[in-house]
């Protein structure tokens, strides 16, 4: 018995990720008090202790610790579910890499919060972005509903491609506002999700030694067999990342039958039919993005949203698809890399080389620290960006920061 | 029963012919401590001389289950071994976390002191080489005052070391002993102790390393010995508690002939710049352990 009933409920985001934890029945939860997180630890904690979620919950003395238990916990069976924001998703930064580079399908919530110097505890993206080449999978939630299935699907996605999965919503926007959610029963989760397969257990009947000190070339075991080196083992990474948007589209349609709600594609398409300008969003923004095409649209031009649900592996033919017929795209970060522009500006244009396609492209940086954007800054963002389509000049060397300097 | 070289388990976990320095007290304490385990075991390991030791994919030098974990997160990968266990219902397997100093009284003081607070079930040894073995033999806060390390190579180390085992004691655990690498059987039914009991057991074992050290290969047990002889190292136990002390310190402190610690000093290329001071000090530092010891053992 999961102790919640099934139906609509108003839940902030931070209660849909820990229903959704509790509904994928994990095993072993390990995490540290951060804001805006903090109420997943907690609620996590009351389901356990209240005797609503049979799991082992481990009240570590840091982020790093927390994904050290997962770690751990995970390769002796057990399915695991972490969260974080901001500064501590970065003190977790060395196990991140550790959790994917031993393909363990750990699943992280992180409530995308600004990152210090100076302290802020608002939101922005740059804690997930900046953890964007540690091996995770990313989903980005635009609702509370969003976090809640994307939670679930994302054990069956990692335990299927083995490969973790970072779960990622906006501090605040979601994680601090209640939003009607509909909550699947326990049992039709069940029927989703079958119980976590470890593809290798620690087991003292078969002794494995894990992630030992691997040599940069090929080398033969005992019985002569060549066996890959830390290269290979890297490349294998990158290929489960490469397939695993097939897997990703599968599960989520698999869910859509399932629940009603279908997560078929990496991206949210809004209006690109006929769209020549398309704006670019992820997260909450993505939602904001549509009520600005909206109003563009009533302002006479033809404009769509291309919303990023899964920024890792980033869709590159599917983005290539979806704006092919886009003359203008305007692309909203949440965050930056420092010296060039923001993370899915850069990866927008990378699949769009070679592609054909001739988009004028904007770049604007808005959002930092929990500044707050509207849909009618967005559309004033695009209706500078327009001259740019008029003159043709396709790219910008940086972007432009939406804020008072 | 004690253990004797006769009844001890002939079964080995680890085998030989691994990639340790010759006369590598580390490898002589840990085949003791797998032996202790009978196998039923899940090992976790941070960076240091013991990942070196485990072999190179895909050739290892144990027969046990082990991860590696990175090198700040010993005590926490362990508490999520017991953790997984316990939520799969799998009774039955001792938990074993094992670092070096570096991993224990530096960088992952944190996650094993926050293990010990939860009182996390399993079994934590720290083997104690004083230094960054893996790394060439750099300071850490177990290498004591004088001794030349990479990190202090003309001056020698300028502060004492921390008493990890004392700091360990403090968390209120249920089991903290030392033991010595020279000393296997006492460290054996030491370990075969700490199976026994629940929730946080702390080892400290002194093992002395021929290169970080400068002593010749062929001296390792004879420095060990030397150590307890000085009361450097002194072994005992504390359950719940009590405080015992055990093998060779116990003999030592009946006739009451510590030998100077000067003694253990001259033997090593470590401490060939220490001065009169600092070697007083040490005698000190030493002699005021052994007060305490004295002082708390309940078996004298
Ligand atoms: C976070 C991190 N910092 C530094 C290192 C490099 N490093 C690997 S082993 C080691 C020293 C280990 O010392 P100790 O724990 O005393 O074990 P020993 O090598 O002496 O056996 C260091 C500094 C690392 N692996 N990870
Ligand atoms: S450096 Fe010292 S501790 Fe490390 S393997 Fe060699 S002898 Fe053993």
């Amino acid at each position: 018995m999961l102790g919640s009933k099934a139906g609509t409920q108003i839940l902030d985001g931070n209660h849909a990720a820990a229903v959704g934890a509790k509904l994928s029945r994990v095993q072993v939860i390990a995490a540290y008090p951060i804001t805006p997180q903090s109420p997943v630890t907690e609620k996590l904690s009351e389901y356990v202790e209240g005797g609503n979620l049979k799991a082992e919950y481990v009240a570590v003395e840091s982020e790093h610790s927390a994904l050290a238990v997962c770690s751990s916990a995970s390769l002796v069976g057990a399915r695991t579910f972490t969260a974080s924001s901001s500064h501590g998703l970065a003190y977790m930064h060395e196990m991140l890499h550790w959790v994917a580079g031993t393909r363990l399908p750990v699943i992280l919530a992180c409530v995308n919060r600004a990152i210090g110097a100076p302290w802020n505890v608002l939101n922005d993206q740059q804690d997930s972005i900046s953890q964007r080449d540690t091996g995770w999978i990313q989903i980005y939630a635009r609702t509370n509903q969003e976090i809640l299935d994307s939670v679930i699907q994302a054990y069956k996605i990692a335990e299927t491609v083995y490969v973790p999965v970072m779960v990622c919503y906006d501090g605040y926007i979601l994680s601090h506002t209640e939003m009607p959610v509909d909550v699947p029963s326990p049992r039709d989760v069940d029927s989703f999700l079958p119980p976590y397969k470890p593809h290798t257990i620690l087991d003292p009947a078969n002794p494995r030694n894990y992630n030992l000190v691997t040599l940069a070339n090929p080398r033969v075991n005992a019985e002569g067999v060549l066996c890959h080196g830390y290269m290979e083992i890297r490349y294998l990474l990158q290929e489960a990342l490469q397939n695993a948007g097939e897997t990703i589209a599968s599960v989520g349609r698999e869910f859509g039958g399932l629940f009603g709600r279908s997560y078929a594609s990496m991206l949210w398409e809004y209006s690109l039919d006929d769209a020549e300008i398309v704006i670019v969003a992820m997260g909450s923004l993505a939602m904001e993005a549509i009520v600005a095409a909206d109003t563009l649209r009533d302002e006479g031009h033809r404009v769509g949203v291309l919303g990023l649900r899964v920024f890792r592996p980033f869709p590159k033919s599917d983005v290539v698809t979806a704006l092919k017929k886009a003359r203008l795209v305007v692309v909203f970060d949440k965050n930056i890399s420092y010296g060039s522009e923001g993370a899915t500006c850069s990866e927008i244009k990378s699949a769009l080389y070679g592609s054909g396609a001739n988009a004028v492209i904007r770049n604007f940086v808005v959002g930092l620290g929990g500044r707050d954007i509207k849909a009618r800054e967005l559309a004033g963002a695009v209706n500078k960006s327009l001259p740019a389509l008029k003159e043709g000049v396709l790219n910008d060397e940086y972007p432009e920061w939406i804020c008072h300097i | 029963m004690k253990t004797s070289p006769v009844n001890l388990t002939e079964k080995e976990y680890l085998l030989p012919g691994n990639r340790v320095c010759p006369g590598c007290a580390l490898s002589l304490a840990y085949r003791h401590i797998l032996k202790a385990l009978d196998g039923q075991v899940i090992v976790t390991v941070p960076a240091s001389c013991l990942t070196v030791l485990h072999g190179m994919y895909p050739v290892t030098s144990v027969t046990v289950p082990c991860v590696n974990t990175p090198f700040a997160s010993t005590g926490a990968s362990a508490t999520g071994l017991v953790a997984g266990l316990k939520a799969l219902g799998k009774k039955d397997l001792t938990v074993l976390a094992i670092a070096g100093d570096g991993g224990t009284h530096d960088i992952g003081i944190q996650a094993l002191s926050g293990a010990a607070e939860r009182q996390s079930d399993f079994i934590y040894v720290c083997y104690d080489n004083e230094g960054y073995m893996n790394t060439g033999n750099q300071r850490s806060g177990s290498t004591p005052l004088g001794a030349i390390s990479g990190t202090t190579p003309i001056l020698g180390k300028q502060q004492n070391q921390k008493d990890m085992t004392e700091i360990m004691e403090a968390h209120g655990i249920p089991y903290v002993a030392t033991a010595n690498a020279s000393y296997p059987l006492d460290l054996y039914e030491k370990v075969r102790k700490a199976k026994a009991i629940e929730g946080t057991r702390f080892i400290h074992v002194f093992t002395p390393c021929p290169p970080g050290w400068r002593f010749p290969f062929s001296d390792t047990i004879r420095i060990g010995e030397l150590a307890v002889q000085t009361g450097w190292d002194v072994l005992y136990e504390v359950e719940n508690g009590a405080f015992r002390l055990t093998s060779a310190s116990e003999p030592i402190a009946r006739k009451g002939n510590l030998r100077p610690v000067r003694e253990y000093l001259a033997e090593q290329g470590r401490f060939k710049n220490i001065t009169e001071e600092q070697i007083s000090e040490l005698q000190a530092r030493v002699n005021a352990r052994w007060q305490r010891c004295l002082d708390r053992a309940t078996n004298l």
